[in-house]
């Protein structure tokens, strides 16, 4: 990417101004955090770079009322790592690895993305546990909305249309989440099948039982797949024994139950990038998922995902990836994520279907930023 | 009426059909107002549309005559978001009341908006089941719980309205249907237009996440001497590690209220009460049921009572359900307030509202979820004596300061609607009530969906200012504008 400069602002004001700046001059300006996920959408030619490495302040943490304040900057380890010391985490758990050691994702980052892991199951993606925002407009407007507590309703919810916006309507400077307690206990039932429907019968019946598993995902490989499903808690293990057994009902086989079980979840959240073939995220209902393996199957890829929910990464050559988006089942959804440069300017990654939702979208953009300032043509039809 | 309402009128009977199209004074009464009976205004018109097309074309005929409109849902609101506008038409939701499918497979239920909230948990159980269970579940709509982003006892564990919208099918006001799935890229306008009271259009069709029932539930009431010793034990579990389906506070006051009309056997020498109740996995349950009541006592409880049956666990949320209705019993009027505050500065607040009532001579009862912090205190007063109900809005609005200056929140679930509207500028700054505007002028440039609700002050959308700039994808052709 060929910019003309880089700004990493150190104060809220600054950053506002650094906007109205480059607005004013008709400069366009390409927002990042920590860099890890600039080759998700459509490539942007920006004039210049503004990162919120700077605001990097864990403004509070109200253990008391499992909530905090992060600006935008804050790593998400690191702030992790403030939470675990009291025993709470945030619930958000998407891969976490910097390049050549660099810090890995800004919560800022994580938010615009919409990025998530396994927790997503029982904890929902930023958008629920985003109970606040502070953004900065390319007019040089500040601007909150939510709050910090976790129940509120009071105003419009820009917290969620700024998750998941890529920074296409402003800037996000800081956000309030809320937290829940951190289990110290883990353990997995995991199972296997090579027949795509009866691992997603077996999907449909975990997704049914009252168990309450801290993530439930899926696996596909090489002709075989599985589930796996995690419980916290204290009677963690009796929970995931009910698990495997379920899972051996619907006729899983090799079922097993370990609290060993760090390495199987960071393989699931390392599934979810690419470094050198390309990414493809999928929104499938769960009893579509053998029809979506099946695609992966015929283009000799690999899935990972949440299983209760519909939502897998699939890794695949970039040479089939659009054939992979095409033979997906109807009705289903798929971004490009990850992916080669040529590949994303030759693929349109949203795939976003016109009519008045794209309609709606291009009005908040001209409203929110109608010099078209921020992270120009990046986004879904164009944004 | 404004010029050109018959023509608008007879357009909307011929959508509707003449006997769904009420405009007599004496029909249109019952419309007024919705939960929140001390705001009134009667519409030009009230329709009752059966089909979510008729929806579409009623909303069209309104834009074209440039009429403002107000959708209603089941009218238990207790915010005004519902009130109709003097000028403008009430589009009444209560026809629409269809399931249209049900499907347990991947937890997915689509219904009409004036499908009450109950229903839907009926739908699917005893599998599974919806969490958002707001105290007027029996009557509420599933639309206005959407409009509202409704919460209820449970969602302290299971989140708000919000979390379980998964899809929707709107009419814009310029009657332009608009399909939004959490599932298509894109900004996410499904977390913008729940919870926007009505004022970004209005749903015709809403998808709904539902989640196995939990296997096992308990139920505890617990009795204090004070709600400070009960917010200690709130604390104390919460601090545990626990996660309660529901954490419930009562003072004495709303205890004597809402035992006089059930009868449950609350005890009327207790100064407040804790209805918590533990669902999920029996085996957690369990463990935790235990550690629960241990947490109680060490926390000072005067009595720790399980409820043995279902019978029981519903006595003692009908109690709880009913505090708002009964106060009645000890008082003839009140005003409902829904401020949220950090939870751990529960006991600080309490003991303000305390002083605040005894400033005003007037009685504050309290009943609130107290796992997130949100409180309804309601004022009581006599609006037969004179001055009392002044007297009582004062008092309301600054214990909603107070909850503001704690950190807190002008509403946790009852919306801001025409009542709240007011105590906007205590939480929100000139800029970031602008920021609402760009996106409801996004929605409804013309201010044509439920106008004077919300913002503190009647606000236009402007044109979009800024140059055109062709994109990327269209110069490539991969997109265009429309």
């Amino acid at each position: 990417m060929a910019t003309a400069s880089s700004l990493a602002p150190q104060t809220f004001e600054d950053a506002a101004a650094a906007l109205a700046a480059a607005a004013e001059e008709g400069r366009t300006v390409r927002i990042a955090g920590a860099g890890t996920k600039l080759g998700w959408g459509a490539e942007v030619a920006a004039d210049m770079e503004l990162h919120t490495t700077r605001l990097d302040e864990v403004v509070a943490h109200d253990a008391g009322d499992l909530t905090a304040t992060l600006q935008a900057g804050v790593p998400l380890e690191l702030a992790q790592r403030t939470f675990a010391d009291a025993g709470q985490m945030l619930a958000l758990d998407p891969p976490l690895q910097g390049a050549d050691g660099a810090p890995g994702p800004t919560i800022g980052g994580v938010v615009a993305t919409a990025d998530s892991g396994p927790l997503r199951h029982r904890y929902g993606a930023p958008r629920d546990l985003v109970v606040g925002v502070t953004v900065a407009l390319s007019d040089g407007t500040i601007a909150r909305a939510g709050g910090k507590v976790i129940k509120n309703v009071a105003g419009y919810d820009l917290a969620k249309l700024f998750s998941g916006a890529f920074g296409t309507l402003g800037l996000i400077l800081s956000v309030n989440v809320r937290l829940h307690p951190l289990h110290q206990t883990s353990v997995t039932a995991l199972g296997s099948a090579s027949d795509p429907d009866v691992l997603t019968s077996a999907a449909v019946a975990l997704s049914a039982a009252p168990l309450e598993f801290e993530a439930l995902d899926v696996a596909w490989r090489g002709g075989r797949g599985g589930l796996l499903a995690r419980c916290t808690g204290q009677e963690a293990t009796r929970r995931a024994r009910r698990a495997a057994a379920l899972m051996a009902e619907a006729g899983l086989t090799e079922t097993d139950v370990t609290d060993e079980d760090g390495p199987l979840w960071e393989r699931q959240r390392a599934g979810q990038r690419s470094a050198d073939r390309a990414l493809v995220r999928v929104s499938a209902p769960t009893t579509a998922l053998a029809a979506v393996i099946a695609a992966v199957h015929a283009c000799e890829a690999t899935l990972v995902g949440r299983a209760a929910l519909g939502s897998t990464f699939v890794e695949v050559a970039p040479e089939v990836a659009g054939r992979l988006r095409e033979r997906l089942p109807a009705g289903a959804r798929s971004v490009l994520l990850d992916a080669p440069a040529a590949l994303r300017t030759a693929e349109d990654p949203w795939r976003a279907e016109p009519g008045p939702g794209l309609e709606l979208m291009r009005r908040l953009k001209q409203r929110f930023d109608p010099s078209g300032t921020c992270n120009p043509g990046l986004f879904v039809g164009g944004i | 009426m404004p010029t050109g309402s018959p023509a608008l009128i007879s357009r909307l009977q011929e959508i509707c059909g003449r006997e769904f199209v009420l405009t007599h004074r004496h029909e249109l009464a019952t419309y007024r107002s919705d939960g929140l009976l001390h705001y009134r205004e009667v519409p030009v018109a009230a329709v009752l549309p059966g089909t979510a097309e008729q929806v579409r074309q009623v909303v069209r005929a309104c834009f074209e005559a440039e009429v403002p409109w107000v959708a209603r849902g089941s009218g238990t609101g207790l915010s005004g978001g519902a009130l109709p506008v003097a000028e403008g038409v009430l589009i009444v939701l209560s026809r629409l009341r269809r399931i249209l499918s049900v499907d347990l497979e991947n937890g997915r239920v689509v219904v009409e908006p004036g499908v009450t909230n109950v229903s839907v948990t009926r739908a699917v159980s005893p599998t599974h089941f919806y969490p958002p269970d707001p105290s007027s579940q029996i009557v509420c709509s599933i639309g206005g719980n959407v409009a509202e982003n409704s919460g209820g006892a449970h969602c302290f564990k299971y989140g708000f309205t919000t979390n379980y919208v998964v899809g929707l099918e709107v009419v814009l006001s310029d009657g332009t249907v608009a399909t939004l799935s959490r599932d298509d890229p894109g900004y996410d306008l499904l977390g913008a237009f729940v919870g926007s009271e009505g004022t970004l259009g209005v749903a015709t069709k809403i998808m709904l996440r539902v989640i196995p029932a939990p296997e096992s539930v308990s139920t505890v009431l617990a009795f204090f001497a004070d709600t400070s010793a009960a917010g200690d034990a709130v604390t104390a579990i919460v601090d545990a590690g626990i996660v309660p389906g529901a954490i419930e506070m009562m003072d004495r006051l709303s205890i004597e209220a809402a035992e006089q009309s059930t009868g449950a056997g609350y005890r009327l020498d207790a100064g407040a009460a804790l209805i918590i109740e533990l669902d999920g996995p029996r085996e957690e349950c369990l463990v935790g049921l235990e550690r629960l009541t241990e947490l109680c006592a060490q926390s000072g409880a005067l009595d720790v009572r399980i409820a043995q049956s279902d019978a029981e666990r519903d006595l003692i949320w009908r109690t709880r359900k009913a505090a708002f209705a009964s106060m009645g019993r000890v008082a003839p009027a009140y005003y409902v307030q829904d401020g949220v505050i950090p939870r751990t500065r529960l006991s600080e607040v309490l003991r303000q509202i305390d002083t605040l009532a005894g400033d005003y001579d007037l009685r504050v009862a309290n009943v609130f979820h107290a796992g997130d912090g949100n409180l309804h205190p309601l004022v009581c007063y006599d609006s037969s004596v004179e001055g009392e109900a002044a007297r009582a809005e004062e008092l309301a609005g600054l214990i909603i300061k107070a909850c503001v200056d704690a950190g807190g929140s002008i509403t946790g679930e009852h919306g801001v609607g025409v009542d709240k509207k007011a105590y906007m500028p205590s939480m929100f700054s000139e800029s970031d009530l602008d920021a609402f505007q760009r996106l409801r002028c996004a929605f409804d440039p013309h201010a044509l969906a439920n106008p004077g609700k919300v913002m503190p002050t009647p606000r236009l959308c402007g044109e979009v200012p800024g140059p055109y700039r062709q994109h990327p994808l269209e110069r490539a052709g991969v997109a265009e504008r429309f």
